[in-house]
């Protein structure tokens, strides 16, 4: 064989060995902890039994940065990724992710076609949804007798003293501060949008500000309030039932005020795995998994469809689902669901006054 | 030697080869080529074999340093999304003066270039969108929305626009449009400096409650300042002890000096968290020995303080190393021999030991205080809300609000900063003076 043929055949092999490689595994990245395990029992574990493709599990804390670093350096290692629905919107926009057909989806297990059966704008241009997630806010029963009710309580450091845990970003936290501070959940976004509204609501956070432990990452919230370092904190409200189910602590959810998103599937552009990545996605987003889903943890699933499949905890037959999902109807009564076009307008200019005003 | 140079027979050394040239030819080597050339050859030769060994490194240098940090400083002075995305509108905006209302022109040139954009790259008008946005808060729904109404809309283009939006009567949006359209724009720097560079080509400040950087540089001096004095008074008198206790106690705790040193930063600076908490060891201890009540426990970690603590342990090493260096080549005889001249300890430290120690001093400073002032994951990490520094928010430019032109800016002003205090350290101890090992 002369050398240049047998280069280019050695290459060939390795580019059809890269290939064949590479449709036996995807990486799905989301968001750790507790979650991810939700996601690894209810739709890795069958799709990797059905389907033969192994999953690579990676977690990351949100944001679009890795995968628009990924995409534009043309170097995508990341096949699917569960996002906010702002970021989803955001990285669509931008040409971060690919545009899924929306007929392709299949419908509920009660044969509802999928656009009916998802709830509304839980399919987007480049997301398809899975949860419908809460920011709320949460205590230690065992060290607070009567504990707060409202988010007014929350802000109210007289009659709840102690440290606050709030996550570091101005998102739900200004939105909480405005109904904290009287505002209907149904206007929240409209005074947010004048100056004097945004004021209102730093004027708010201002009040605790001194009490503030901030964190970060989704896990982090759960365990100050374990470990005694928060009277109080904002969580993503399955982490607390996680906490509270799982590992049996005297956690205590706060519906009132919660502002609540969704969390959506994406596809970033030029992955080499786009079709094994697509397989992923309409086989998780199926009532079956979605349902299966909402057992390990409590974040509403997506589908209708799902909803009468959800019964009670993996492990506890006695402790139902119902009640701890942000969609219940007596935890939905002052809710807010979180506006990303808002955020998309203003997160650059909201995120330099939070840092600036964190900075003073 | 005066015969050298003497005028004479005998020439100068310098002058020899022209004049031996002319009367008796040059000096030859000897294949008869002149020795001067063969030389010349010969040192040439061995000093390309020289930097032929010396090239992985000046590439690599070149290519994995220099190249990125002058990509991404330029970054921060240029930024042609607008202009690339539309190319008509700038032009225009170009000559506008940015008072008079815009015209029709304009308006129509932007329904042109949008469309032509969006056939470009779908995301194209967006991105362009976010670009303005950058300027004016808002400026981004907008872009959306007049891109997927733009073909659609028909002339008279300023009407229609103001109609589907009345945010496009509004000058300010265009002003910011103007901003965005000049490539490169000093913009992304001033506002690194808490300045805003408006239409007119001028520099205003920035809104006081949206001010920061500034802050936050200062902030970043003043923590690399303290760390640095707080590593020189930790790190001097166990760099002494090093330096004069007997080989075999020195090098054990020589290795105590470096075991922590060759620890993750990460493990280091979580487990201060787990020392310094509310609910942690040292203020239980507090509590214990009865120096505080139980609901009234230090907040020491997720402050200032706690940057402070974390970084001084972790920078440590950095400076007690190189006095560690420069101590051990100090001969004990020059403070034996100021005592027996009648010194008393301190003059002999003072006067004698210390003056030889300032080029470790130096060194181990100048380490600490230029690896403080990029410092990232321990402010990160244990920084609260009043212990973070600049780099933290270069972080969250390039992570969260994906504004890489800022994020190049404020690591720009960093540059100059650091470059400025090298030189102003040139100027007062000397760089000369400084001796790592």
């Amino acid at each position: 064989m002369k050398p240049m043929t047998f280069i280019a055949t050695a290459v060939s092999a390795l580019a059809i060995g890269s290939a064949a490689f590479a449709a036996d595994s995807i990486t799905v990245v989301s968001w750790g902890g507790a979650y991810t395990k939700s996601q690894v029992e209810a739709y890795h574990k069958p799709f990797v039994s059905k389907t033969g493709i192994n999953i690579v599990s990676e977690d990351y804390n949100g944001g679009l940065a890795e995968v628009k670093a990924q995409v534009e350096a043309g170097n995508v290692t990341w096949d699917i990724v569960d996002l906010e629905l702002s970021d989803a919107v955001r990285g669509c926009d931008e040409g971060l992710f690919e545009v899924i057909d929306p007929s392709v989806l299949p419908p509920g297990a009660d044969g509802t076609p999928a656009e009916d059966d998802f709830i509304e704008g839980t399919i987007t241009e480049c997301g398809i949804g899975t949860i419908v997630w809460s920011t709320i806010f949460a205590y230690d029963t065992s060290k607070m007798d009567s504990g707060p009710t409202t988010i007014a309580d929350f802000f109210d450091l007289e009659k709840f003293p102690g440290k606050r845990g709030i996550r570091k970003s101005p998102k739900a936290n200004l939105e909480m501060a405005l109904m904290a501070d009287g505002v209907p959940a149904g206007e929240v976004y409209e005074v947010l949008s004048s100056p004097e509204g945004v004021d209102r609501a730093f004027a708010k956070l201002d009040t605790i500000k001194d009490s503030v432990v901030w964190w970060e990452a989704g896990a982090q919230p759960p365990q100050l309030l374990a470990d005694g370092e928060v009277a109080m904190t904002t969580a993503y409200n399955g982490r607390i039932f996680n906490a509270f189910a799982a590992e049996e602590k005297p956690f205590n959810i706060v519906w009132d005020g919660q502002v609540w998103d969704l969390d959506l599937w994406a596809i970033p552009k030029g992955t080499p795995n786009k079709e094994a990545a697509l397989k992923f996605m309409l086989f998780s987003t199926e009532t079956e998994q979605l349902a299966a889903q909402a057992s390990w943890i409590s974040y509403g699933p997506a589908r209708k469809s799902s909803s009468p499949l959800v019964a009670a905890y993996n492990s506890k037959p006695d402790l139902k689902m119902a009640p701890h999902m942000p969609t219940a109807p007596e935890n939905f009564e002052n809710a807010l669901q979180n506006d990303f076009e808002f955020w998309a307008d203003n997160q650059d200019e909201l995120n330099e006054r939070f840092n600036a005003w964190l900075a003073q | 030697m005066a015969d050298i140079t003497a005028p004479g027979p005998r020439r100068s050394l310098t002058e020899a080869p022209q004049r031996s040239a002319e009367t008796s030819g040059p000096l030859l080597a000897a294949d008869g080529t002149p020795l001067r050339r063969k030389l010349r050859q010969a040192l040439f030769v061995s000093r390309m074999r020289a930097m032929g060994l010396a090239t992985p490194l000046v590439l690599f240098v070149l290519l994995a340093f220099v190249f990125p940090i002058f990509v991404l400083l330029w970054q921060a002075v240029y930024n042609d999304t607008f202009e690339d995305g539309m190319p008509r509108t700038t032009e225009l905006l170009a000559e506008w003066d940015a008072i008079s209302d815009p015209d029709e022109a304009m308006y129509a040139a932007v329904i042109t270039d949008l469309i032509e954009a969006r056939d470009r790259e779908r995301a194209l008008p967006t991105k362009v969108g976010a670009r303005v946005n950058r300027e004016k808060s808002g400026s981004l729904s907008l872009f959306k929305k007049t891109n997927r109404r733009a073909q659609r809309l028909e002339a008279p283009f300023k009407e229609a626009m103001v109609d589907l939006d009345k945010k496009w009567g509004d000058i300010e949006y265009w002003r910011a449009m103007k901003v965005a359209s000049q490539s490169v724009s000093p913009a992304f720097v001033a506002s690194a400096l808490d300045l805003h560079y408006t239409a007119d080509g001028t520099f205003e400040w920035e809104d006081p409650k949206r001010q920061i950087h500034l802050k936050l540089f200062l902030r970043t001096l003043e923590i690399s300042l303290i760390v640095t004095l707080a590593t020189i008074a930790l790190g001097y008198p166990v760099a002494y002890l090093l330096a004069t206790l007997p080989a075999r106690v020195s090098n054990l705790l020589l290795i105590l000096v470096l075991l922590p040193f060759w620890t993750s930063i990460l493990v280091r600076t979580t487990s201060w968290i787990a020392m310094l908490q509310s609910q942690g060891v040292m203020n239980d201890i507090f509590v214990w020995i009865g120096i505080t009540a139980d609901d009234q426990r230090f907040s020491m970690i997720y402050n200032k303080l706690g940057t402070l603590i974390a970084m001084t342990h972790i920078l440590l090493p950095f400076m007690i190393l190189p006095l560690y260096s420069v101590m051990k080549t100090i001969p004990p005889s020059y403070v034996r021999a100021a005592k027996s001249l009648g010194a008393t300890n301190w003059t002999a430290f003072w006067r004698i030991y210390a003056p030889q120690t300032v080029p470790g001093i130096g060194a181990g400073a100048i380490l600490v205080f230029i690896l403080a002032i990029g410092y990232y994951i321990t402010p990160a990490l244990v920084g609260g809300q009043d212990g973070v520094m600049i780099s933290n928010i270069i972080d969250d430019h390039m992570r969260k609000s994906l504004n890489y032109s800022l994020a190049a800016a404020l690591g720009l002003v960093l540059l100059v900063f650091v470059l400025f205090l090298y030189w102003l350290y040139d100027r007062i101890v000397g760089i000369d003076n400084m001796k790592l090992g």
